[in-house]
């Protein structure tokens, strides 16, 4: 078992206006992008970040070996009940997923 | 061909390449709802009318237009004004004479009732609700110019045009395309460039420079520490964007799913291929900001290993209470109190999954009401809790941490993002005034 911090180069989060998060998975090399890819299922990230697997937006890109994951914000963006402002926290929820050894 | 430098750092460089357009973006809503609720900017006056004052010395350097988008963090009116009045400072102290432009996006809350009225308005996803209720709550909207208002205020052939809230990539791409570069270029090498150095292999260098032509683009960057790779510049379209791939601009969108990006050395990169696509409707969107309460916060600080260790049971339990206490006293329910623990799930709540064990813990708690007097009221009522709330109901009343009196910090207002809709227009200026001024 492996984190996917631990495969992959850098996972970071940001928000993408006040209603949409997006989190970014550098996996750094070919290989990692086909083991993450592979890896991490859209309910197992969807269920990770509180969402609906439906919610969820996915691009793998393979060129960058990037996978990308889009979701409507869990809080919109500064109100009441968020406790993130700039969204940047959200990714230590992928990053501290484990992954089964390939 | 049109040349654009986007700064953020040291100039000079930049400014000895001979740009056509120094362009800086001053804001966005990453901040928060605070700014556009209040009208007003985070950073602070000296160090914007520092930064200000070095951006107008490169461009009487350079000898172009100067333009800011989102002036004030906001680009609220009070915010164009906040920054207008600055300019006007650091013109009579320079002793410069300079023709501004000043772009305006507020939104009076009855234009935009009136719009809705008429069908003009549609909501994005993730979809929020509208009423004309809501949109006379706002304290400030604002529109999104796009780049035929920035286009217009460069028409006026001002040294320095202020911009209210545009879209971040407008200030760059308006002059592109206003002499006749390809469309989807402009739009993606904007987008490339609105951070600055961001899409390089060093960000912290801050200032590159987009030429734009008839075919594509080519980003190079201004420090000499600093790379433009095919994957960096490809990169930053993934930047706080939800689709890598698509983004959407007042009059149509920006498609880059066909874009090709090469190295021509090892610090420079041109692109080609990207897509402009023209919609049927104009439409710009449209940002609000409204009053959502007022708010008092209390920290304290549980180091009793015992009560760290059943931190979110003694939380529940204080929680529980003080609000049955606080709704019979205030004879009403419309207030929230809620505690987070630092140290345990602060920052991700019931997401977290980390289960480390800390020595201490941090108690924020939050009480949210209507009022200012009630939310006052709110937290003197969790001051008791908060320093001797017991585990038990058997035992002596413990003691807590409180790094500070008064222990409340009264936030006052609060402001919430309310609107995530665009509005159609007929002609791109209806929603957006335009002065032009001599100043110094």
């Amino acid at each position: 078992m492996a984190r996917v911090s631990e495969i992959a180069a850098k996972v970071r989060s940001k928000n993408a206006g006040p209603f949409w998060l997006t989190i970014d998975i550098f996996c750094g090399s070919a290989e990692a992008f086909d083991r993450l890819r592979g890896a991490l299922g859209d309910d197992r990230v969807a269920r990770a970040l509180g969402c609906a697997p439906a919610a969820l937006k996915r691009f793998d890109i393979a060129e960058l070996s990037v996978i990308k994951f889009s979701l409507p914000r869990p809080q919109v963006q500064g109100s009441i009940r968020d406790r993130d402002m700039h969204g940047a926290s959200f990714a230590n929820l992928v990053a501290e997923l484990e992954i089964e050894d390939a | 061909m049109v040349r654009i430098l986007i700064p953020s750092g040291a100039l000079t460089a930049g400014v000895a390449a001979r740009p056509d357009l120094i362009a800086i973006d001053g804001g966005s809503t990453d901040s928060g709802p605070h700014y556009l609720g209040t009208g007003t900017s985070k950073y602070a006056r000296s160090s914007t009318k520092a930064e200000w004052r070095a951006l107008m010395a490169a461009r009487a350097r350079a000898g172009v237009p100067l333009v800011i988008g989102t002036a004030g963090t906001c680009g609220a009116d009070a915010a164009v004004d906040w920054m207008v009045e600055i300019t006007r400072e650091i013109a009579a102290e320079t002793g410069e004479q300079l023709k501004l432009a000043v772009l305006k996006s507020g939104q009076s809350a009855e234009s935009v009732a009136t719009a809705l009225e008429a069908d003009r308005i549609r909501p994005l996803p993730p979809e929020r609700p509208i009423t004309p209720d809501l949109i006379r709550a706002c304290t400030n909207i604002v529109a999104l110019a796009g780049a035929e208002q920035v286009g217009a205020a460069l028409a006026t052939g001002a040294d320095i045009v202020i911009c209210g809230r545009t879209t971040d990539t407008a200030i760059i791409s308006a002059l592109p395309l206003m002499r006749g570069c390809h469309a989807g270029a402009a739009w993606h090498g904007a987008k490339i460039g609105e951070c600055g150095a961001l899409c390089t292999t060093n960000p912290q260098t801050g200032v590159i420079q987009i030429d734009f032509d008839g075919e594509g683009f080519t980003v190079t960057p201004m420090a000499e520490t600093a790379r433009a790779t095919p994957h960096t510049v490809s990169a930053h379209m993934l930047y706080e964007n939800s689709d890598p791939f698509i983004l959407h601009e007042p009059g149509g969108h920006l498609d880059v799913t066909g874009a090709r990006y090469a190295a021509l050395d090892d610090r420079r990169v041109r692109v080609t291929g990207s897509r402009w696509v023209p919609s049927d409707r104009y439409t710009v969107k449209l940002e609000g900001a409204r009053v959502a309460g007022h708010q008092s916060v209390t920290l304290a600080l549980l180091r009793d290993p015992r009560y760290v260790a059943n931190a979110a049971q003694w939380a529940d339990d204080l929680a529980r209470r003080c609000t049955a206490k606080a709704r019979a006293r205030l004879g009403r329910d419309d207030f929230t109190i809620e505690l987070r623990l630092i140290g345990l799930n602060a920052t991700l709540g019931a997401l977290e999954t980390a289960r480390t064990a800390p020595c201490e813990i941090g108690v924020l708690a939050i009480a949210t009401a209507p009022t200012e007097a009630l939310a006052r009221e709110a937290a003197r009522m969790l001051n008791p809790y908060l320093l001797h709330h017991p585990l038990t109901e058997q035992e002596e009343l413990p003691t807590f941490a409180f790094p500070f009196s008064p222990a409340e910090m009264h936030r006052g207002r609060i402001h919430e993002f309310c609107l995530h809709h665009v509005m159609e227009l007929d002609d791109p200026m209806q929603a957006f005034r335009l002065e032009v001024f001599d100043i110094g």
